[in-house]
């Protein structure tokens, strides 16, 4: 089993579709989804979480590829510049994952990619627009 | 009981002899040591904050045209400023906003860019945008200037803060909305979904002077990254409010005016701010030493933020409607720690004010003294202290 966690960004005439669907019955993935955006007539965003044989996942993968879908890692998507931050803790509630966290010894905010879902509860919460979707 | 005097500190801090400390190193040379010894062997006590302070712009006087402009409306970057002054004197308030903003009218406003970016633009060095219009008048004929500024070609730009480095605020919750509020205390969620604070707490100036024994007006600072002086006391400066045992204020209190030359400050000290859904400020840094002329000095210096409380207060509908209630008590330790209790409920902490930055510009005063670059002041007036 291995867990990928992707921005899946549909252009419009896929967004009808039931891909996930797809992925589920024809690949027998497991799919966690995190933050979903569509927009009919323009374009679909997906953040998932997919799990499954490394085999499956590949070929669902490729599913995905065949049909335009863009695949972007997730770690990419939100962007923290630690030059703009101040440090002063306004986006740590906000943050569900802890994926922005704070030592509380050194008050130190820091950002661990690794737990980002891209929820993006904490851009607006930024007052020095420290943190940015990257798309 | 006395210990020493200004003119003793600073001829220590001339020989480079002076000890200096942070507000936080103070608690435990205190505890360690006891009162007496602490206020015999320690010069000075620094504090620091940075945080949102809203009530602050910068005087601004630029090298007029020719011919002249007896300039009436000024924007910079876009942004209005207050020109009913002498011909090129304008006055920049930092959460003035662009006339074309959408301001809320797509809610929550992003509120990008605003009087307080300017500041730190300005700061920074960057070109600015000027625009004046006028009437024209024999001595001023000219009606409209386009032109740009930078911070080495204006004669004079000194940040003048009415209200500044607030002893003390509240704690802000959403209790009754079922959306998220959007306030100048940050995002608060529903149900008391989070709970904002704003104060450095045991490094915040005027919590290590409660009284007002030794900041006053003519106190020189470290404000923005240069140095400043307290003008007056700040508006809504309010000494009236509870205090606990040990003379420290349990709710927003004192307040500071404060100027400085913004030709020598740094924009790592002066930031933009954009709130969401509230609109734009600047953040500043400020750091007051406090002379130990007393053993009562130095005992209100070694305040904790277990010590140091403040009130639970409702943003959604408390606040805005003047209501005057408190949800409970809280100190700034459990603040810091990252959960506070409230109706028996675990609700995570966020703050306004960094305790990070806080806590470097104490240490960056420290050194500044050490170095025999920044003595002290003593003010030729108190302020009310309520007394």
């Amino acid at each position: 089993m291995i867990k990928k966690r992707v921005v899946l960004t549909f252009p419009h005439e896929i967004v009808s579709q039931p891909v996930v669907y797809h992925l589920v019955k024809d690949y027998n993935l497991m799919i966690n989804i995190l933050r979903a955006r569509v927009t009919p007539q323009e374009q679909g965003r997906l953040v998932v979480e997919i799990s499954g044989r490394k085999k499956e996942l590949e070929t669902g993968m490729n599913y995905l590829a065949e049909l335009n879908i863009d695949i972007q890692p997730l770690a990419q998507d939100i962007k923290w510049h630690e030059s703009k931050c101040v440090h002063c803790t306004a986006c740590i509630p906000h943050c569900p994952t802890n994926a922005i966290f704070l030592n509380r010894d050194t008050m130190k905010v820091s950002f661990d990619k690794q737990k980002c879902i891209a929820c993006e509860l904490c851009i607006p919460a930024c007052p020095y627009q420290a943190i940015e979707i990257v798309i | 009981m006395k210990v020493k005097t200004y003119e003793e500190i600073n001829e220590r801090i001339r020989k480079g002899e002076a000890v200096v400390v942070t507000a936080e190193e103070i608690i435990d040379i205190v505890e360690e040591k006891g009162i007496k010894k602490a206020a015999k062997e320690v010069d000075v006590v620094t504090t620091g904050t940075f945080a949102p302070m809203c009530s602050s712009g910068a005087f601004i006087n630029f090298k007029n045209s020719k011919p002249k402009i007896k300039a009436q409306k000024v924007w910079l970057n876009g942004i209005n400023t207050y020109a009913g002054l002498a011909a090129a004197d304008i006055y920049l308030g930092v959460t003035e906003l662009p006339d074309e903003d959408l301001l809320n009218k797509v809610f929550p406003g992003n509120f990008k860019y605003g009087g307080g970016h300017v500041i730190e633009d300005l700061v920074a060095g960057k070109h600015i945008k000027l625009k004046a219009i006028s009437y024209g008048t024999d001595c001023y004929p000219k009606k409209e200037i386009e032109t740009v500024i930078d911070i080495k070609s204006v004669n004079q730009a000194i940040l003048t803060n009415p209200r500044n480095a607030y002893q003390n605020y509240n704690v802000a919750i959403n209790k009754y909305s079922d959306r998220n509020i959007y306030t100048y205390m940050g995002i608060l969620k529903p149900n008391i979904g989070n709970a904002n604070y704003c104060s450095a707490g045991q490094l915040s100036p005027l919590l290590n002077d409660p009284f007002y024994k030794t900041i006053g007006i003519g106190t020189r600072i470290f404000l923005g990254g240069g140095e400043g002086y307290v003008y007056w006391e700040g508006t809504q400066h309010n000494p009236y409010v509870k205090r606990g045992p040990n003379g420290v204020v349990r709710a927003p209190a004192g307040t500071i005016a404060v100027v400085g030359d913004l030709k020598g400050m740094s924009p790592e000290w002066l930031k933009g701010t954009s709130i969401t859904g509230y609109g734009v400020t600047l953040t500043i840094g400020i750091g007051i030493p406090i002379p130990i002329l007393s053993e009562d000095i130095v005992k209100y210096t070694a305040v904790k933020d277990e010590d140091i409380y403040t009130q639970i207060v409702d943003y959604s509908k408390d606040y805005p409607n003047g209501v005057n209630k408190s949800y409970g008590e809280v100190n700034y330790k459990q603040l810091r720690d990252g959960y506070i209790e409230i109706e028996g409920k675990q609700v995570p902490t966020g703050a306004l004010s960094s305790y990070k930055k806080a806590r470097e510009i104490a240490e960056i005063l420290k050194r500044r003294i050490k170095k025999g670059r920044f003595e002290l002041t003593k003010p030729v007036k108190s302020l009310s202290s309520g007394e």
